[in-house]
């Protein structure tokens, strides 16, 4: 049977970031977030103070600062949507050259904006990918939980997680059986693969095929949750109380963000 | 003695029109463990579902310790009979294991230690102990059956309805397994095609075929009936 080890973040390793409670963990990490999105354009120092922050969470988590940049890098590319205020900020240009038709200027306001956006995005992945990295998904469903997301919500996250893998093996199955079926021509020169429409038809169909099976799974596990007494309400157990271990980092934690926000806004 | 669970001429008929339980009538007492064994589409897990309480009979009598609930509240079905569905994964939704026992005792209401003990002891009863706070994917498939065992086990039902245990298992496997349903003291109903696991664990047989029962008795007479195992695509073990 085909097992695939969907890459999941979570490192099992042992640290005092593993240790921290996963709540604390979670309020902390959106917390941060939040604080990077507050900071204004060019607040330099609390950039830097923030980075250092998350620097030495990489490092404390045994993650390593390296790999957390490298995993952070993944989703920078996004960051190029804001691109274009490098030529629309207002303020005096510093930079103007043609294109095409056009004359376009870069403006001093717009690379301090664009880099603000770039150093603050970034900031926000590396804390998220401690966060993924040091906290088991479980856990981080339980912290949901407990900073107020509705449970039927988690729930579904839950399910969602729980099943992405199942649906990746069974695409990977499926294409497996797709390739042992392509072969190459017999005769040099033949033409094998039929045409592009083809082609698109058949892998239509495949993506029809794993919808309805995801759909059949569905139904599968709704009976076994009806089983077992399901009633459309979201049950859990009650979570562990946090323990006072855990409020010294919370507090210092928000302290050092709130810190932050004020040095950005008032430096 | 009055059976456990008592059906006469349970009829059911899926909403497509497919006529899948055609007249089935069965008694099944108070730890009495029954093999279902027949061909593909014989109606074995359409019958596990209806008396489960999770499919309701389109006609027919369906008598749990005498008293009919035919056309009562199927919930009390589901609170007499556990059912192990036949892939794992349908049945261990949950993030964790620990999550995935839990889930039954949770929703009959127990108080939050009583939920932690019947955890306990369902997974100690399958040997799955050490997997409590596991991802239930990155088990094996012997594994994940052991544990889809224990989310029945936890509810402490009386009568427990397995669908094809041994599938899917190597040998050692599917020797754990056998292992354990013998260990358990359940009144069991357990639909399947491994004929040797029919020899070597259950005293009584029911062969289906096209939605009717065809045969009801002894494994050592019907497992020997050779011309009736061959007339229902069968083979002896």
């Amino acid at each position: 049977m085909t097992h695939f080890h969907f890459h999941d973040p979570y490192q099992p390793l042992d640290s005092p970031v593993h240790r921290l409670d996963p709540r604390v963990k979670l309020v902390l990490a959106l917390g941060f977030i939040l604080t990077a999105t507050l900071l204004p354009a060019g607040a330099w120092l609390s950039y830097a103070l923030m980075g250092a922050a998350a620097w030495i969470g990489a490092h404390l988590s045994g993650l390593g600062i390296r790999r957390v940049l490298r995993r952070s890098m993944l989703a920078l590319p996004f960051v190029l949507a804001a691109l274009p205020v490098v030529f629309t900020a207002p303020g005096p240009s510093w930079l103007t050259f043609p294109l095409g038709p056009w004359l376009v200027s870069v403006r001093g306001e717009g690379v301090i904006r664009f880099l603000s956006v770039l150093l603050k995005s970034w900031l926000s992945l590396q804390i998220a990918v401690i966060l993924v990295g040091t906290t088991a998904f479980p856990d981080l469903l339980m912290a949901m939980r407990a900073i107020g997301v509705p449970r039927f919500l988690v729930m579904t996250f839950g399910l969602m997680w729980r099943y992405l893998f199942l649906l990746v093996d069974e695409a990977i199955r499926m294409l497996r059986a797709r390739e042992a079926r392509s072969v190459a021509p017999e005769i040099p020169g033949r033409r094998v693969g039929g045409t592009l429409a083809w082609r698109a038809r058949v892998t239509g169909r495949m993506v029809g095929t794993l919808f309805l099976r995801t759909l059949e799974r569905g139904e599968r596990i709704y009976m076994a949750m009806v089983a077992r007494g399901y009633d459309g309400e979201v049950r859990m157990l009650s979570m562990p109380s946090l323990s006072y271990r855990d409020l010294a980092p919370l507090i210092g934690g928000l302290l050092f963000l709130l810190g932050a926000l004020l040095l950005g806004w008032m430096f | 003695m009055l059976p456990l669970i008592e059906a006469e001429g349970l009829v059911y008929v899926y909403p497509d029109g497919h006529p899948a339980l055609q007249g089935v009538s069965l008694r099944i007492y108070r730890g009495e463990k029954i093999a279902l064994v027949g061909p593909n589409g014989a109606g074995k897990s359409t019958l596990l579902l209806v008396l489960g309480g999770l499919l309701r009979p389109t006609a027919g009598i369906l008598r749990v310790e005498g008293e009919d609930i035919g056309n009562g509240d199927p919930r009390r079905l589901r609170a007499k009979a556990g059912l192990v569905f036949q892939d794992p994964d349908d049945q261990l939704f949950s993030p964790t294991v620990f999550d995935d026992v839990a889930f039954g005792p949770i929703y009959q209401g127990l108080s939050e230690q009583e939920v932690r003990e019947r955890v306990d002891q369902a997974l100690e009863a399958v040997g799955m102990t050490w997997a409590a706070s596991r991802v239930s994917h990155h088990l094996s498939v012997g594994e994940k059956k052991r544990v889809a065992i224990a989310t029945v086990l936890a509810l402490r039902p009386e009568l427990m309805l397995l669908d094809e245990p041994t599938a899917g298992l190597d040998p050692r496997g599917r020797r754990e397994l056998i292992r354990l349903l013998r260990g358990l003291p359940q009144t069991m109903l357990v639909a399947t095609h491994d004929m040797r696991l029919v020899a070597e664990l259950f005293p009584r047989v029911i062969v289906m075929d096209q939605g009717r029962i065809v045969a009801d008795g002894p494994s050592h007479e019907i497992l020997r009936d050779e011309a009736l195992l061959e007339a229902h695509g069968l083979e002896p073990p």
